[in-house]
This record gives C-alpha cells, structure tokens and sequence, in this order.
C-alpha cells in the first residue's frame, strides 16, 4: 500500500521479459564526477516529470542479524533533515500536487516522485538534501518499528501465501541472504535500533552508490545541469566496497515442504528452481528462460500448463510460470498449479511433472514460438506509453548489475532466442536438485 | 533556512490546467465517443463501458453477469478458446473484460499495423461469444475456486458483511461474484440472458486515446458494436444505505483483525461535493499527510495504512474507510477514529489543511493524463458521470472555490459520528459488536 516493500512473489513480479523497450533515441545517460549514474528518458506527451533515486543496497546487502534494515531504513528516509521536519518530506511533495513513495527488495531500495514537469528542480533539492543530511529522533524509529511490525503482520503474517512464500525462500538458498526475506524477520526488525539505521545510513547512501532516473517531460542537458547542481556538490563515499555476495553452493538435493493453515481455502502447489539471471554483456541464457517462462506460464490461454492442466484435462483452475530476469544474483524460475475441485495436492504436482517432462521431450510448438515472438516485439511499442514504467525498467536493471546498453540490447536478444536455446536452459534449470516444492494445504487435507 | 523559502515560492506558483484535448466524436451511426488523438506511440487504447453490471443480475441468478464477462474471451463464432487466444497473441492485441457493481467494462490496446483485424476479433467475441459447455465449466471452477477462497479472506468476509450490512436486498448488498451455490446452479440460458441484458447499445460509453482519428474511431466503433442488441436488463433501483452506528466483530483467526469503516456519503450531482471530496482527501486521501494517516500511523504506529473514499456508485453515495492493525491495537484506533470524526464534524479543519489538499488535489488532477490507457479509462469516467468534455479545464476552479467555511458546513452536515459503523473481522482484544 504504502513505502511498499517489492516482493519477489509468485503472482506479483509482472512478466518482465515481455516489457523491457529499448528506445536509444530517447535515453540519455551521463555520469557526474563524483560517481552518480543519470538516466534521462524522454517523454513529451505530457507535462509530468518522475524523479527515481536508486541506491544499490538491499535487503541482501545487509549484516547478519539485521534482516529488515534496508527497507526500515526506507521508511525512516521520511523521518526529516536537518532542514525538512518528519514527515515534512511528503507534506512538501503533497503540496506541489504530486505523489512520492520507495521500495525495498532484495537488491535496492528506490525513492521516486511523480509531479509535474516543472517541479523537478525542488524534487532534486530534496532528494539530495536527505541522501546526506538525514536526522531523525530515537522517538521516530521507535514509532517506525511499530508500523513495521504492522506492515510484516499486513502483509505476511496474515497470509497463509506468503508464509509459504518465505518458507520456500528459505529452503531454496543454502548459503546466499536471498533466503531471507526482504522485510525480514520478525524478532530482528523488533531488535533495529536508532544506531544501527544512522551507521547503516554511512555506510550506504552516498552518490557514488546512487543511480538517478527522471523520465517524462525535460530535457536531458537541463536534467544534467539540475543533477550537477543538486547532487553534483555531494561528496562520494569512500566505503562503498563491490557487492560480494555469499554464494550458492551446488545444490543436489530436492527439499520439500507443506505449510497447514487454517485461513488456507484453496490449496495449491509451487516449485521454484535456482535459476541464472541477466549478466552484463551476457543475457542470451537469461532471454532464453524468459521465452520459456512465457512458453511454459504466461499470461493467458496458450501456455502449455494451461492447455494441459486447464483445457486437455481439468486437472487445475490456474497455472503459472515466473521467472526473475533482472537481479544480482542466481534467483529463481518458478511454477504454480492450483488444483481444480477434488484433485489432489500430490495429483496436481505430478500432472505438473508430466507436462515438464513431456515438454523436456516435445519441445515448443513452432506456431507458440513464433507468437511470443510477435508479443514480445508488441511490448516495445506498448511500453512506451509509460514513462514511469521505463524509469522503473532502468532503474532496477542498473541497479542489479546491468548496463543502459544491456537494456536496450535485451529485446533484440529476445527476438534472437531459438527453440534450441530455449531446450538447453530448460533442462539445465528444471532439475529437481536445484528446486524447492511447496503445498500450502488446509488443515483438512493435510491429516 | 535557504529551503524552506524555495518551497514557500514554489508553492505559490499557479496551479497547471489539464491541457488535454477531447474530441467528442458522433459514429455515422449515432454513437457517441471521446477521443485524445496522439500519434506518437502506434497503437489505441480503448475503453467501452456498459451501465448496470452486475447489479443487472436477475432474481436468483447472482453471478450470471460476472461469470458472462469472464466467459467472453472464451471463443466466438469458428474460434473455441485456444483458436481466439491463438488469434488475439499473433496480433498482439490485449483485451480485458470485467465486470463491476455498475457496469461491464471492455478495455482493448492493439497496433495500428493491425488494427482492423484485432476490431474485427473483438467484435466477434463481444457479439457471438460461444458460451459452449467446456468453457462454461473450466471458467465456472475458476470463479467458485475463488468465491471459496473469499470465505476464509478477512478482507473479503468484512467486505460481504459491510455489504450486506448497508444495502440489504439491494444488488449492492452481495458479492456481484455470486455465491458457490448461486453460481454452481447457473445454467447456459442464464448466461446468455446475462449477455443480452448486460451488453446493449442504450447504455454505452465508449473512449479510445492514442494513434487513430475521429473519423476512423467513428468506423471502429460503429463495426466493433454492430449486432448487440439495441436494449438491455432495467437498471436498479437507487438506495439509501442503512445508516447505524455500531461495531460488528467477526471471528476470524490470524495476528492482525481488518477494519473497514463508513456512513451515508454525498451525491456527485450534490452542489457541496467538491467541499466533500476536499473534506475526505484532508481525512484519509492518498497522502501520507491526511489526518488519519498522521493520528494512527505516524503519531501511534497502529497500522501500516489507513484511507477513506468518497465511494459514489451510480445508485448509492457511501463515504468508507479501512485499515488492518494488530488485534491489540484495533480498539485504540477505532477510538482515535471516533475521535477524529466528532472532532472535525464540530470543528471542522485548519486553514492550513484546506490550502495543502488545494494544491495536492489542483497539482495532481493535471498529472492523471499521461499514457493512452489511462487517458481512454478517464475519458470513460468523465462520461458517466456526466461531465462536459472540457470539464478537465474547469475542475480545478471548483476545487479552488472551497472555501474553509464550507469545508465546516460540509463536515457538520456530513460527518455524523453516532452513524459511523466498523466492521472487524479478526480477533481484536477489547472490541465487541455493539
């Protein structure tokens, strides 16, 4: 709802492999001396301008022990300056007519506003004053926590889903922080002190981890000139160390598990599997899971989990694939089947099964290939409708290790998957060794 | 101190007019539409909206509008459900049907390399849908699968009950979605009854944005809709909700109770409901500054969020409210509410409240209009409401004419504390029904 936590969730990543545009007659990209990436997407249509700030921190950046310190981090970002009351920051962007929010995930955590075309340079005052000038109270954080403790309860502890979700998180990573969740846990949110946000603070928020993006209706050397002006003067920090993360070691067994609830009324099956994401220079496999995912579970009629499960048997009411293109780290491919009336969680699973394995054996149809293929050439057109849509896409995309110029190669890369391509990275990923399968069952069934 | 000058300066400057331009187009067969022509990105966005939706249901048959929506892209004419998917992904066309309290609505985004033969499916699927055996019951699963998951969702059991609660016998008071037994007993007769009820030409709207002219939308629209019939189902009575104040608590398990409040609300043709809509966005609008936001969030941190909304459906006015809190923290923001409502309702707010939500709601009305699907939904929305097609240029003015006396006369007349009802779904600690 509000300061939203982005979640890596079955049903809530859109299928970004079918939305990233390229669009370099629009894009500019620059960077100031003291480090700050700026992203310019021009949108003239009309007179509105979103200002993003990405900092490349997230949830799996954090120290042990202090799982939730990005994202409350996030929240206490509108707890004021030295010049800005709390909560001042939003009243101010309230009062210019527009919107502003942040989000967490696993990889960075982004603070955007959206107004008008005119109000950017205030926009960057703000953004900047509070990258280095932050200063909240002991009372602040002590309120926060206790909206956090909200939010964790909102969103998590009151569904059955999600619990499955960071159960299964848990289980798929044995060594790297993916396992666990983004707005952490909840006896370590409960125990994030004052202290521990402002040596946070130091330690992460400088312009040289920074990625600014304005998208909309400038012009790309005056957003220049605003951002040397704003963000220009802020000195880099010097602590800023490559994001090396704990990796995976070879995964060679299946784990499964079941979570019973009694507020679960429709049971379903997932499986996600340890998947490689886009690499900088290096986004053919990726581009070729992304096609199978749409092959596989995207959205609509034709996927081949629907056709089986939905329309060659009544074997289940949904089913899905996802895949997670854009991140820092191997992520996940994931599957979901919710069984129809009077099938079983262990029948759904092995209808499942055997449209993997048949598929493994089959292949794609030509005609499915050839209309993804066409979608996916019908999404460059379509996104540009956004311009707050394509901040995002960059955004998240530089901010995981990707480049503008990877961005903007990844439809061409797409348009360039084969059906062999797409055969290789199925059967590398979809082993059972590499995958955690989850029920979330009814206390009923579960007996 | 050098900031808080810059802002004071930026406050002041004027506020933007919507300089978005509405051609009211007449099809050669005498249907009205409202275009934005923009020919920058090639493709059209277009958002047709028939009055009634589900409340059109007819006795006995809750669901048959809901499940008729969902069945349309189910096949029509030669094409079963796989052959129209097939045919809709090769064009690359995207369609959404829905349906809603007050209306179906159709939603379409296709190229313009294609645009004829994406019409001509749509078309084919609004008029001749199929409606055949398997579709029926694949998608009639789908829909039960989740009416019963809505019997164990807090949000979905408080919102059947606040229905009920507040409009009785009325279409309003239920799930438009049916019920299981409702829906299990729907027959394919039912759904063809529902199709022709619901999708006639004397209640349609119809707005597109994007690369396309008036003359050309004037062809689409009149080829997209030929052959629906030219009447439908009678539209619903109005209705007064039940105005009782009170807590109704419903146990359901979990860590958290959801909470959704309300009384009667104010009529859009009400001359006092701009000072209204200004009233609600300094309660509980989308900013973190609102009232609430700030007494239950930022001061108490009892939830996460908390909104209210002036919700105005075509037959009832209602202004709502809802938040989701820790079981031990639902009694005290219930009593922080309360004390808000009286609160505002005898005093009414500060100058300094009216002038923010002034300028968020002047500042942001410009900023809607970016995008051909949401200009193609607003443009919709202008229309059943009644608006004029320059209504964008003038809206502000009416926001600006709020003055802080009729903000209080408005919150007195409005705001009715003894009428204020929550519904609870949760187990929350020191809360009864009363």
């Amino acid at each position: 709802m509000f300061r939203t936590l982005g979640r890596r969730a079955f049903g809530l990543i859109a299928l970004l492999p079918l939305s990233l545009p390229a669009m370099a007659d629009t894009v500019s990209h620059f960077t100031l001396k003291n480090g700050m990436e700026v992203v310019v997407i021009e949108d003239h249509r009309a007179p509105v301008v979103t200002q993003m700030v990405w900092y490349k921190i997230g949830r799996a950046d954090e120290a042990a022990g202090h799982s939730g310190i990005a994202h409350f981090f996030e929240h206490l970002m509108f707890k004021g300056t030295k010049e800005i009351g709390p909560n001042e920051f939003s009243a101010i962007v309230e009062k210019q007519g527009g919107d502003d929010n942040a989000f967490t995930t696993q990889d960075y955590t982004a603070y955007f506003q959206r107004v008008a075309a005119d109000r950017l340079d205030l926009m960057m005052k703000l953004e900047a004053d509070r990258m280095v000038n932050l200063n909240m109270s002991e009372e602040d954080v002590a309120t926060e926590r206790q909206v956090i403790l909200e939010e964790r309860g909102q969103r998590v502890d009151s569904d059955p889903g999600s619990l499955l979700q960071e159960q299964m998180g848990a289980a798929q990573f044995l060594n790297h922080p993916y396992g666990i969740p983004v707005i952490g846990w909840r006896q370590e949110i409960a125990a994030l002190t004052h202290d521990d946000a402002m040596a946070f603070y130091k330690a992460y928020y400088a312009p040289n981890n920074a990625i600014l993006v304005v998208a909309g209706d400038v012009d790309p050397q005056a957003v220049l000139a605003m951002a040397e002006t704003h963000y220009g003067p802020l000195p880099p920090s010097d602590k800023i160390k490559p994001r090396l993360r704990p990796a995976e070691p070879p995964q060679l067994s299946e784990r499964r598990l079941v979570l019973r609830d009694e507020r679960v009324a429709q049971p379903y099956v997932a499986r996600s599997y340890l998947a490689p994401q886009r690499k900088s220079g290096d986004q053919k496999e990726a581009a070729a899971l992304s096609v199978l995912a749409e092959l596989l579970g995207g959205a609509g009629t034709t996927s081949v989990l629907t056709r089986a499960l939905q329309f060659d048997s009544q074997t289940a009411v949904y089913a899905s694939a996802f895949y997670s293109d854009v991140s820092l780290d191997p992520d996940t491919f994931s599957l979901v089947v919710v069984p129809a009336g009077g099938v079983s969680l262990g029948d759904a699973e092995a209808a499942m099964d055997a449209v993997i394995a048949k598929f493994l054996q089959d292949g794609p149809k030509p005609e499915d290939f050839a209309r993804i293929k066409t979608q996916i050439r019908a999404s460059e057109i379509y996104a540009r409708d956004s311009a707050g849509g394509l901040a995002r896409s960059y955004g998240a995309a530089l901010a995981s290790g990707l480049t503008v110029q990877d961005v903007q190669d990844w439809p061409s890369i797409l348009q360039s998957v084969t059906p062999e391509d797409v055969m290789v990275a199925a059967r590398k990923v979809l082993n059972k060794n590499n995958a955690v399968t989850g029920w979330l069952a009814t206390l009923e069934a579960a007996k | 101190m050098k900031l808080r000058i810059a802002f004071f300066l930026l406050a002041l400057a004027s506020p933007l007019q919507a300089e978005v331009a509405i051609q009211e187009v007449t099809s050669p067969k005498g249907i009205k539409a409202w275009l934005v022509e923009d020919h920058g990105i090639p493709f059209t966005s277009l958002s047709l909206d028939f009055k009634g939706g589900t409340s059109l249901d007819a006795a006995g048959k809750r669901g048959a509008v809901n499940l008729m929506t969902s069945l349309i892209e189910e096949g029509s004419g030669d094409l079963d459900a796989q052959g129209f998917a097939a045919a809709r992904d090769a064009l690359a066309a995207d369609f959404s049907f829905s349906s809603g309290e007050d209306s179906v609505s159709v939603s379409a985004r296709f190229l313009s390399e294609n645009r004829e033969q994406a019409m001509a499916l749509l078309h084919q699927a609004l008029v001749n849908p199929l409606f055949d055996q398997a579709s029926v019951e694949r998608v009639r699963a789908q829909i039960l699968s989740g009416l019963r998951s809505d019997l164990k969702d807090a949000s979905a059991i408080a919102a059947n009950l606040d229905r009920a609660r507040s409009f009785g016998d009325h279409p309003y008071g239920s799930d438009g979605s049916g019920t299981v037994d409702s829906v299990t007993a729907l027959t394919r007769d039912d759904i063809l009854a529902a199709h022709q009820g619901a999708l006639a030409l004397d209640r349609i709207t119809v707005g597109a944005a994007g690369d396309i002219t008036a003359a050309e939308l004037g062809q689409l629209v009149d080829a997209l809709v030929a052959g629906l019939p030219a009447t439908g189902a009678p539209q619903p009575a109005d209705v007064t909700p039940q105005q009782k104040g009170g807590i109704t608590v419903q146990d359901f398990p979990g860590p958290q109770s959801v909470v959704l409040f309300g009384q009667g609300g104010i009529g859009f043709d009400d001359p006092d409901y701009y000072a209204a809509s200004v009233l609600n966005e300094i309660i509980g609008g989308g900013r973190f500054t609102a009232r609430l936001m700030t007494e239950v969030r930022e001061k108490r941190g009892l939830t996460y969020g908390i909104g209210t909304a002036l919700a105005n459906y075509d037959h009832a006015a209602m202004l709502s409210g809802q938040f989701q809190a820790s079981n031990d923290k639902v009694a005290e923001a219930i009593s922080v509410i309360r004390a808000q409502w009286a609160l505002i309702a005898a005093e009414g707010v500060s100058q300094q409240e009216l002038d923010d939500a002034k300028t968020y709601m002047t500042g942001a009305y410009p900023l809607r209009f970016d995008g051909n699907r949401r200009i193609a939904n607003i443009l919709v929305g202008m229309q059943t409401l009644g608006l004029s097609s320059d209504y964008p240029k003038t809206r502000n003015a009416r926001i600006e004419a709020v003055t802080l006396a009729d903000v209080k006369r408005v919150a007195a007349k409005l705001l009715q504390p003894q009428d204020l009802h929550f519904t609870v779904v949760g187990q929350p600690t020191g809360v009864v029904s009363e």
